[in-house]
């Protein structure tokens, strides 16, 4: 059995879904898994904002829409309906019922300290499940004996 | 490929202790595999879980993944982890006699 401890830097569908998926699949394998969100990461944990997050369409070229395109009003809207549709036929739920799923399977869920004295929030911005507002040092002593993974 | 000895019987499984035939499964099968799984006694809860597990099997052809199988069988995922620790989808899989879960959720 790893502990496996996953970053979570962006703010995107797209940034926060892989490290989610992860972190699951770690606990599903019967590994530990720690999440540490940061920066725009910080999103997917924010009670107002975790089910609001959308794909980039601009300036993300694996999306294969030019980006002039991308600009026009609604295309996020439009990307981000589209990817929620697939991943639900797929079974992969929705950011705040993942981050219980993961919780709820033993899955630690840390706010980055340094993020949220930046951004000004406060502890109870944050998702229920939210187990701590903590330093990059807490992190490091909490993570340094199994992986790291920066997403 | 392995061999699970339960009773006289000695069952075909994989590698990593799958059957390879899910005809070869029992109650008592389960009870073996779930011992080799750290799993002491099987409840009533965990028969859920199994059962569940089946019925997908024998209707899809695999294992549900985790959410249906929170949302469809009233096993939570806090008690399906409880109930299966350490890697509840591959151990009740197992236990159930039904293919490796597939699934990346």
């Amino acid at each position: 059995m790893s502990k496996i401890s996953i970053i979570i830097s962006k703010g995107s569908l797209d940034g926060v879904y892989p490290g989610l998926i992860m972190a699951n699949g770690a606990l599903m394998e019967g590994h530990e898994a720690i999440l540490f969100f940061t920066f725009f990461g910080l999103d997917a944990i924010i009670k107002s904002r975790m089910n609001k997050l959308k794909v980039a369409t601009v300036g993300n070229p694996a999306l294969h829409i030019p980006s002039l395109i991308g600009i026009l009003p609604g295309m996020s809207s439009f990307a981000t309906a589209q990817m929620k549709k697939e991943m639900e036929k797929l079974d992969i739920p929705p950011v705040g019922e993942f981050i219980e799923m993961i919780h709820d399977a033993g899955g630690k869920i840390y706010a980055c300290k340094a993020t949220v004295d930046m951004f000004h929030l406060k502890k109870d911005d944050f998702c229920e499940q939210m187990d701590d507002i903590v330093t990059v040092g807490q992190f490091y002593e909490m993570s340094l004996d199994g992986h790291i993974i920066f997403t | 490929m392995g061999v699970l000895i339960v009773g006289e019987k000695s069952i075909q499984t994989d590698d990593e202790g799958y059957l390879v035939n899910f005809s070869d499964w029992s109650k008592e099968v389960a009870e073996v595999i779930a011992k080799q799984e750290g799993i002491d006694k099987l409840t009533d809860r965990h028969w859920v879980v199994i059962e569940f597990m089946q019925k997908e099997f024998k209707e899809h052809g695999t294992g549900p993944s985790m959410r249906k199988l929170t949302k469809e069988s009233g096993v939570s995922t806090k008690e399906l982890y409880e109930l299966f620790p350490k890697g509840p989808a591959k151990k009740a899989a197992k236990i159930a006699g039904i293919k490796k879960p597939v699934g990346c959720v």
